[in-house]
């Protein structure tokens, strides 16, 4: 019987709150949110309410190149791969009071959220163009530069509670421990979304569309809407980590919705804001700027552990 | 399933991709093209984006007089943009070559190697037009995809001034498909 409900609560997460059932409108949602910022920012009007809606629509009515062998194969795989990756990440987000999760989630969360950039890297050196090759290179530099301070920071915040377990986390008490960590995974997003300032790997007018540069029609929706899952996935983690806990499930929800909408906000403000960087001053942000960010949670920390 | 054809269509007609190509243009045209997107003209509210690669497009915008040079390029990318498809000649010169008319570097105009959807006159069209011309593509394209209808060009109204005394505007309203060559 326990089991049978523990399945059932796994289940509505993955499918209905915070999974595919809110997510997949959510992800259209944060992608028009994210092109109308930079029209308003532009002193542009933009883009109507339902235009990632319609693209989407109109991307799965477009026909696509034949693809022959494996390589075809393959490129047909990356998209859908991403697409459920970053779905499963936004289902397990722990959103919800007393929403379930297992001990050791924040591993299988951290992994999921890595693997559309995986497929991302995958899906440029498979479809054979020089230009999506040149962008391939530059996500996989881009990932590692990145992810040494993004998993640090999580880490750290796991560490200096001894928890595996993303409830366990979202329930803390804020600490500065905490929000230097935010600070720190903040620091990250532009870059995990491709965008302004670190949008070198979809650079556009510059290599094209980067590794998506072969895709077509169907395959290209799934894309969008791997990125747009990927959008709620990554501002949904932040937004869990900075919510205070409710025991009220549908004012932790509203919340939750509500803290989303204002970081994707203020990451297409950043974006529209600011031009591309090239790739050696990326990694040089990271490696030296940010970095230190990431060696002060860890480092603090440590520090609560050995104090406690 | 009646409904779904209709919400593709809707779909298609309110997000039209673009591909812009220069076949041989002087860069006027392709100075009013960019010139729609920016926040005066403002050409996103209609779903318009200019993509980097033309397997994302649906409409192909063509300018200049088609070069000896672009003619194997325009057809290539012309196979790469994936179906339903439009295409849009944007200027004088793909209708009619323009003021390089009989010039021995031309293999114009441009219906004679894609066929064309919508014509957009003009030395250059202004950025109005061609938004106008866009928006007419994207209808005929919603529609031929759904009813198969043939290809019959469109040529768009002139806007504004337009011309610049030279070329051959009224030439364009006797423009036809030729036969597509292989």
């Amino acid at each position: 019987m326990n089991l049978f409900l523990e399945l059932q609560t796994a289940l509505a997460r993955l499918l209905i709150f915070p999974g595919l059932l809110f997510a997949v409108p959510a992800a259209w949602f944060f992608l028009w949110v994210e092109r109308k910022a930079v029209a308003r920012m532009q002193g542009r009007i933009g883009p109507p309410f339902m235009q990632p809606f319609f693209d989407f629509i109109k991307l799965l009515g477009k026909s696509t190149p034949p693809r022959i062998g494996i390589a075809g194969l393959l490129m047909r795989a990356w998209p859908l791969i991403a697409v459920s990756a970053a779905a499963g990440a936004v289902g397990l987000l722990p959103v919800l009071p007393a929403s379930g999760g297992f001990q050791g989630d924040l591993i299988l969360l951290l992994a999921l959220l890595e693997l559309p950039s995986m497929c991302i890297i995958a899906a440029g050196f498979s479809s054979g163009s020089i230009f999506g090759e040149i962008g391939s290179a530059r996500e996989a530099v881009l990932s590692v530069s990145y992810n040494i301070v993004f998993l640090l920071a999580i880490l750290s915040i796991a560490a200096s509670q001894h928890t595996f377990s993303l409830q366990a986390l979202a329930q803390l008490p804020s600490s500065p421990l905490r929000w230097l960590g935010i600070v720190a995974i903040l620091v990250c997003l532009p870059a995990k979304l491709h965008l302004n300032p670190f949008s070198l790997p979809n650079a556009e007018q510059e290599i094209y569309s980067g590794p998506m540069t072969e895709y077509a029609g169907p395959e290209l929706a799934m894309w969008e809407l791997s990125h747009g899952l990927e959008w709620v996935a990554a501002t949904g983690l932040v937004a869990t980590l900075i919510a205070p806990a409710f025991t009220l499930w549908w004012v932790a929800a509203l919340v939750f919705v509500a803290l989303s909408f204002g970081l994707v906000l203020l990451l297409s403000v950043v974006a529209a804001a600011t031009a591309r960087l090239q790739i050696d001053t990326t990694v040089r942000f990271y490696w030296q700027c940010t970095l230190i960010f990431a060696v002060l949670a860890v480092a603090s920390a440590l520090f609560m552990r050995f104090r406690a | 399933m009646n409904l779904w054809n209709k919400l593709m269509c809707y779909s298609r007609r309110h997000s039209p991709w673009l591909f812009h190509m220069n076949g041989g243009s002087c860069n006027g045209c392709d100075i009013e093209l960019i010139a729609s997107l920016t926040p005066r003209y403002d050409a996103e509210q209609l779903g318009v984006r200019l993509e980097g690669s033309p397997r994302h497009a649906d409409i192909l915008c063509i300018t200049g007089p088609v070069t000896h040079n672009a003619v194997n390029a325009i057809k290539t990318v012309y196979d790469q943009v994936c179906g339903p498809k439009a295409v849009v000649a944007i200027g004088s010169c793909p209708a009619t070559t323009n003021v390089f008319i009989d010039s021995r570097t031309l293999d114009g105009p441009l219906n004679r190697h894609v066929p064309v959807d919508v014509f957009v006159p003009g030395c250059p069209p202004r950025p109005d037009a061609i938004i106008q011309g866009v928006a007419k593509a994207a209808e005929i394209l919603a529609e031929r995809a759904s009813k198969k209808l043939p290809i019959a060009p469109v040529v768009m109204p002139l806007v504004g001034p337009g011309c610049n005394g030279a070329c051959s505007c009224a030439a364009i309203t006797e423009t036809k498909n030729e036969e597509v060559q292989a």
